[in-house]
């Protein structure tokens, strides 16, 4: 799996290391107020990183991923992305969510379409690529995730591991600047998992922007450059994974540790 | 030794009579054969208009549904309360009144002023087919999962596009059945033309009865064609639907 997974089709104006996304002062609430899934949050993820976003459950990791690309839209606070509010009307969402690939927990495959589909259908309608340079761009990333020989297969035929390898490479078929994944691993069978951590890892060796939520501690310390610790809608502790795992500061990045290790 | 003479039975020639009688004398099967192509066109035509409709409806109607709450103030949101509105008030109107009604009031009272009797029908029958198609797709669009929408999204589509390339293809799946049955509806309800004075299968069947004084041979006819439709219109969409389904598997 050394092959290029990702390809690159402009130089982008952000260089590895400076900032590409930028949170800050974030806010959800749900009812009124009553809910605080994101209670004033604020990051910097920084181009060429990997992200890894740990915490309990019900901490708020997937409300704040799934604002990054305003799947979820904050009841307050600002996201930068390259430069650009996203929550901003003057901003094309559209536009910018191109830039930012996802990855559900559930994968989320169109089930009415082949596997060469599911990828060749965002490239052609809004990068508006060739049907043939789109088939070829995936037919090369398939390749890299060993799955070239199910190019014609419908997501039902496929196993999980197979569906979420899929899952990623199609949203790096529209050539993104960042890579937001929740729960990739959470809804495999467990012989399933080091398959799908393998293309995470080989993406990040090729310098991909990650931001992972996961509850895969050992993904973490081995891929992670920075590792965020999240409860009840803040974020508690941040740092390497050295510093996480290996110094936790806060009481309760101690008692989640000792829960989950 | 006498020949017998080979006779017919009574019953049997008095059915062959009536057969002569209602079907063949005066080219009377053209009625019928005129009055088949007419209830095939409304209904074709009907379809077409209710698809169309139903799927505008649908999509207004589940837009508003699922994005309202999130939707800010402001022009777009009164725009799709206001098309929402509408389109509640078209779905409540159409499914609490008879079509016969729905018929008359379009033929006599709105195009009061028009020939074109097909036509009419057709608007009539896909104005109101056009109810129940946005009823089912809509259901079938609400049973999508949620995580097809955001995988949508998070690709870069917009709402629209999403919905054209990725939900409603699976809802359509899904409804199938139900649309096919509603052609079987519609296929039936425009029997009832006759009001309007067009001469569609029924009305031919109708018109022979009221010629030869005979009711049984034109109306059983009637019956059998309706019948034969529908049987092979059912095969027709059972097959699709396995085709449908095995591109899945
Ligand atoms: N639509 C919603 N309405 C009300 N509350 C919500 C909604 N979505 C999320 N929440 C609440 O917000 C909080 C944060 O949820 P979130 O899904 O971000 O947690 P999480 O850290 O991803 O948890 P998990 O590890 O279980 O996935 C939870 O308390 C959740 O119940
Ligand atoms: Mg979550």
């Amino acid at each position: 799996m050394s092959a290029d997974l990702t390809v690159h089709a402009e130089e982008n104006a952000i260089a590895a290391g400076e900032v590409l996304i930028s949170v800050s002062g974030l806010k959800k609430h749900y009812n009124g107020g009553a809910v605080k899934a994101l209670d004033g949050v604020d990051a910097e993820i920084r181009k060429g990183e990997v992200v890894v976003i740990v915490g309990p459950s019900g901490s708020g990791k997937s409300t704040f991923l799934r604002s990054l690309n305003l799947l979820e839209r904050p009841t307050e606070g600002t996201i930068l992305f390259e430069g650009k509010d996203i929550t901003s009307h003057k901003n094309d969402i559209n536009l910018l969510r191109q830039k930012m690939g996802m990855v559900f927990q559930h994968f989320n495959l169109f089930p009415h379409l082949t596997v060469l589909d599911n990828m060749t259908l965002g490239p052609k309608k809004l990068l508006k690529m060739s049907k043939e340079d789109a088939e070829a761009k995936a037919r090369q990333l398939l390749e890299t995730v060993a799955l070239a020989d199910r190019a014609d297969a419908y997501p039902s035929q496929l196993s999980g591991g197979q569906k979420q390898r899929i899952a990623i490479v199609r949203a790096l078929c529209m050539s993104p600047d960042v890579m937001l994944f929740d729960e990739p691993t959470s809804a495999l069978d467990p012989e399933m998992v080091g398959e799908v951590l393998d293309v995470m890892k080989s993406l990040a060796k090729e310098g991909m922007t990650m931001v992972v939520v996961t509850h895969e501690m050992g993904f973490a310390k081995e891929v992670g450059d920075r590792v965020i610790f999240m409860e009840s809608g803040v974020i508690v502790e941040e740092g390497t994974p050295e510093e996480i795992f290996g110094a936790p500061k806060s009481e309760r990045l101690q008692t989640f540790l000792a829960k989950v290790l | 030794m006498t020949a017998v003479p080979l006779a017919i039975p009574g019953w049997l020639q008095s059915l062959a009579d009536q057969f002569y009688l209602n079907f063949i004398k005066d080219d009377r099967y053209m009625y019928l054969v005129r009055g088949l192509k007419i209830t095939l066109e409304v209904t074709v035509l009907a379809l077409i208009l209710g698809v169309v409709l139903g799927v505008i409806i649908a999509i207004i109607r589940s837009t508003h549904d699922k994005t309202i709450e999130e939707t800010k103030p402001g022009f777009g949101r009164f725009i799709l309360k206001f098309l929402n509105a509408i389109a509640k008030i078209y779905l409540t109107v159409i499914r609490g009144t008879p079509v016969v009604v729905q018929l008359m009031i379009i033929y006599f009272v709105i195009f009061a002023s028009s020939n074109n009797k097909v036509m009419v029908a057709s608007i009539a029958f896909g104005i109101n087919s056009g109810a129940y198609v946005a009823e089912i797709i809509r259901s079938g669009i609400m049973s999508i999962d949620q995580g097809q929408f955001e995988a949508g999204r998070s690709l870069g589509f917009n709402y629209f596009q999403t919905m054209i390339y990725i939900i409603i293809p699976q809802a359509f799946k899904n409804v199938l059945p139900a649309l096919g049955n509603e052609f079987i509806v519609l296929i039936k309800e425009t029997s009832v033309s006759g009001y309007v004075g067009l001469q569609e299968l029924t009305k031919a069947g109708d018109i022979i009865r009221s010629r030869t004084y005979t009711a049984f041979m034109p109306l059983i006819a009637v019956a059998l064609i309706y019948l034969v439709i529908v049987m092979i219109f059912s095969k027709l969409v059972s097959i699709l639907e396995r085709r449908l389904r095995n591109s899945e598997r």
